[in-house]
């Protein structure tokens, strides 16, 4: 079933394009979880969709050669830190930023729709994903922007987990938060851009929060989260592009369908083997 | 002799015009454990805060070991185990292990790595209160007074001279509040750790402190135990601000 993805070189892009955002997008998704953001994952898919629709835009009025993939970052990086700023001012409010965000975004998707004369297959594509639609350079862009993603998160792995797990603790111990939370949101924002191709607008924030909701029922420790997280994410790419070609289907539907699969199969793993984990642990030997 | 751990001069500090610390003239000297008591909204908590750097008096002085606030750059001689240990996300799927190891997150500092030297500091703050057993599971599985001693190592874990804890026995069953003050005790007299614990529970710290100080909007009182024992129910209404029974411990 592999051959095809293998021999034709748009297949190819796309196949390995997924497999590097199975990897960032439950990486980013974990700590997005933990600190209980999943929605804003959604409110920068559709300012993405809005940075994409933009771009078609200009291409088609202007000819003006905008990769959709760049303007899509653009729009999406800048929402992260708009959303940033609103979630100071309404500090009582945090979660008012989404809504305000997620329609912003779908308000400017549809008014650069409208401008470039309305729906067409492209548009469709970025909706729920294609697995034919990944350049070569669209892939090396990818390439390149997980490369940086992953040094990033690498580099300030203890800073991000000290911060997401006690804030508080964190500013005392001297972190700056606000530095390394705007680091964090403008990586969220790139990691979705760069999703959004394969998986689609509608779909993303469901690869940075399914695996990882999975994940979270079984692991031990939050770096055996992040792995398992992987994994899971890895998982569903790969039968999600699979299945999607051979059905031609979107693959943005198929991949989210497997991460459900995948959740339910951890939840019902976990039913089996709680609750005599708990009991030896909170009653046993002191 | 040694400079104080804190000392605050003529502390003002108001919140939406409503003043939570007044006049406050105050010193921890080293190698106290200090029990400060005081009324709900009494500005325990306020205080704390002046003191981790996380809020800035109105009016007058604070020094850490000797140094202005503003100039002082070590925090990692400042434990603080907060109210929050026991209210903490825990959903968060931490390790132990990996809670004690962000204990040294600003320790170490940005862009440098954890080392098998850090890693074998966080096993031994781990063995310290008695945890060794749990090292890799989640905390959050953890009882609240296993919980509890969890975030005192994760304060341990960088050798500090000054451990602040606010209200930590607050869900901890009794059985385990013993342990707690054990654990403090060695910290204390063995290790030479200065304590500062906010608590409301008045019977428990006056057997375990050496120093007593009541807060409330102003200093009310410092002094030892044995003279906070003497003081009558007249007295302690004045401080709490209504009327109040002195409920005798007998041990």
């Amino acid at each position: 079933m592999l051959a095809d993805f293998l021999e034709y070189d748009f297949l190819r892009h796309t196949f390995l394009t997924g497999l590097l955002i199975g990897i960032i997008a439950p990486l980013l998704g974990t700590f997005i979880v933990v600190r209980r953001l999943s929605l804003i994952a959604d409110a920068l898919s559709h300012v993405t969709l809005a940075g994409i629709a933009f771009g078609l835009f200009m291409d088609k009025k202007f000819a003006l050669g905008i990769a959709p993939l760049y303007s899509g970052m653009g729009f999406s990086v800048l929402g992260s830190i708009f959303i940033e700023q609103l979630r100071g001012v309404y500090k009582a409010y945090q979660e008012l930023a989404i809504p305000i965000i997620l329609s912003g975004g779908v308000g400017l998707s549809v008014i650069f729709i409208a401008l470039a004369d309305g729906f067409n297959t492209e548009l469709f594509n970025y909706l729920f994903g294609s697995v034919s639609a990944v350049s070569q350079m669209d892939f090396y862009s990818i390439l390149g922007i997980s490369i940086i993603i992953i040094l990033l998160i690498g580099l300030f792995y203890k800073e991000l987990v000290t911060l997401s797990f006690d804030e508080e603790h964190a500013v005392v111990s001297g972190i700056h938060s606000k530095q390394i939370h705007l680091l964090f949101i403008v990586l969220t924002a790139l990691v979705i851009a760069a999703s959004i191709r394969v998986v689609g607008v509608l779909l993303v924030s469901s690869l940075m929060t399914l695996p990882v909701a999975a994940s979270m029922r079984i692991a031990r420790g939050f770096k055996q989260m992040i792995a398992f997280s992987i994994v899971f994410g890895e998982l569903a790419v790969i039968i999600g592009l699979i299945t999607g070609y051979y059905f031609s289907i979107p693959p943005g539907g198929t991949i989210v369908v497997v991460s459900i699969i995948i959740l339910l199969l951890s939840i019902g793993m976990k039913r089996f083997s709680y609750t005599s984990r708990k009991r030896r642990l909170t009653h046993g030997t002191e | 002799m040694k400079d104080p751990v804190v000392s605050m001069k003529n502390i003002h500090y108001a919140y939406e015009k409503k003043a939570i610390l007044h006049d406050i003239h105050f010193e921890i000297p080293q190698g106290v454990f200090m029990g400060m008591l005081g009324p709900n909204g009494g500005g325990k908590t306020t205080l704390i805060k002046l003191i981790l750097g996380l809020s800035k008096p109105d009016n007058g002085s604070i020094h850490l070991f000797g140094q202005p606030i503003d100039k002082f750059r070590d925090w990692s001689k400042i434990g603080f185990v907060s109210q929050k240990a026991n209210t903490f996300n825990k959903g968060f799927p931490a390790t132990v292990f990996e809670v004690v190891s962000m204990g040294l997150t600003g320790k170490i500092g940005y862009l440098k790595l954890f080392t098998r030297k850090h890693k074998s500091k966080v096993l031994q703050s781990i063995d310290q209160v008695g945890m060794t057993d749990y090292a890799y599971e989640n905390v959050g599985n953890l009882s609240g007074g296993q919980q509890q001693r969890v975030f005192i190592a994760r304060a341990l874990v960088n050798d500090p001279e000054l451990l602040i804890l606010d209200e930590p026995t607050v869900g901890v069953d009794q059985e385990n509040v013993q342990r707690f003050y054990d654990l403090l005790h060695q910290l204390n007299d063995e290790h030479h750790i200065t304590l500062l614990l906010v608590t409301h529970d008045t019977g428990t710290i006056t057997e375990h402190a050496t120093d007593i100080v009541c807060l409330n909007k102003t200093l009310h009182f410092h002094g030892e135990p044995d003279e906070y024992q003497t003081l009558t129910n007249k007295d302690l209404s004045k401080f709490y601000g209504h009327p109040v029974n002195i409920v005798t411990h007998d041990h």
